[in-house]
């Protein structure tokens, strides 16, 4: 027995109002991802590389 | 065999994923969060002890979105109520462009990412204060509290009231006079300030059945509780001056306008019931949000300018 899902249908308004979502989301990513590179950087503090192992 | 399959439109079966970014935001409360990053910031700065610029950034981000999501978590719960209220009935929840699920989801991912990233990234104190701030706000107040007693707001106005503490600890890891000094100005700020606009906001808390003090008490009973709390926050400002964290500039400032303030609430108290009140109210519920403001500017301005402040009597 094959059961098929339901079909949502999104209207163009609904797909425009997830694209735009998505969009910001993928920013609210990007920026992320700098602010915890930077805060890494911060973290280690300078001269990384003179350092004593 | 095979079972018919269904279309279904929006119309038909609720889905979510209806609301814009900007929906997303206004469950953050913004206005609310900027008075809340404003004091966090003028506690991180009034605190004793140095913070990196950068991690003084990432505190304010942490206590923001902490607060974004206590917002959200509290327009999940209280969308019910908002629906009945005029001056809510257009939140996103109410309005239908976000489903309840999908807030609580929002809300508490952004409360565990706040909570995490001030924890691994400042300290743990601060975390630590707020992760207990976004719980006071959303299951204290908002799921007990607001619901089931007038003093709602007298007890609830801690939540408020965190901020500065959480950015003094995220400085310093402590929870001194100095903090609680400015915890204690928030918190003695709120009931005046929520009394007064229940005062002209009365018959949308009563529709809801939103036990506020006017609803319960009545309206003298809260024009007296508002002067009598007003009375009792003088002290209070006076406080950061008596720990060392405030000087002169704080002084004659905040003096002066906790003097209109006070002003402000004898109008409410002396004028009787009728238009000419509601006015006196509308007055003092602007004013008061001004005068905190202006009262933490003040603090801001001494330390960036570094005035020298009082020596702490304690």
């Amino acid at each position: 027995m094959e059961i098929k899902k339901p079909v949502i249908a999104f209207s163009p308004e609904d797909l425009k109002r997830r694209r735009s979502r998505a969009k910001v989301m993928a920013w609210c990513l990007v920026a992320l991802l700098v602010l915890f590179f930077i805060t890494t950087i911060v973290h280690l503090g300078g001269s990384i590389a003179a350092r004593q192992v | 065999m095979t079972i018919q399959q269904t279309e279904f439109t929006n119309q038909t079966l609720v889905v979510g994923g209806q609301g814009t970014a900007g929906d997303y935001f206004a469950l953050l409360k913004p206005r609310v969060m900027s008075l809340v990053v404003f004091t966090a910031f003028v506690g991180l700065l009034a605190a004793p002890g140095h913070i990196h610029p950068w991690m003084g950034f990432i505190t304010i981000f942490c206590i923001a979105l902490g607060a974004g999501a206590a917002g959200a978590l509290n327009m999940w719960y209280e969308a019910d109520i908002d629906a009945v209220m005029k001056r809510t009935s257009k939140r996103p929840i109410p309005s239908g462009a976000i489903l309840p699920g999908e807030a609580l989801g929002f809300g508490l991912t952004l409360a565990v990412a706040s909570v995490l990233m001030m924890e691994l990234f400042v300290n743990w104190h601060a975390a630590a204060l707020l992760a207990f701030t976004i719980f006071f706000y959303v299951v204290i107040y908002t799921m007990g509290l607001k619901r089931w007693t007038a003093q709602n707001i007298v007890i609830g106005g801690a939540a408020g009231a965190f901020p500065p503490m959480v950015a003094w600890a995220a400085v310093n890891g402590q929870i001194d006079l100095g903090s609680i000094s400015l915890f204690l100005l928030i918190f003695m700020w709120t009931p005046p300030h929520f009394w007064a606009l229940a005062l002209f906001a009365e018959s949308d808390y009563e529709k809801a059945g939103i036990p506020m003090l006017p609803n319960v008490s009545g309206r003298p009973e809260t024009r007296k509780q508002i002067l009598i709390y007003t009375l009792l926050m003088i002290p209070t400002v006076a406080l950061p001056c008596l720990t060392g964290t405030a000087g002169m500039l704080y002084a004659m400032g905040a003096g002066l306008l906790t003097a209109w303030f006070l002003k402000c609430a004898i109008d409410v108290y002396r004028i009787p019931e009728g238009p000419l009140n509601t006015k006196a109210c509308k007055a003092l519920f602007k004013f008061s949000i001004y005068w905190l403001f202006a009262v933490f500017a003040l603090i801001m301005v001494e330390r960036i300018t570094h005035l020298p402040t009082f020596a702490s009597v304690f």
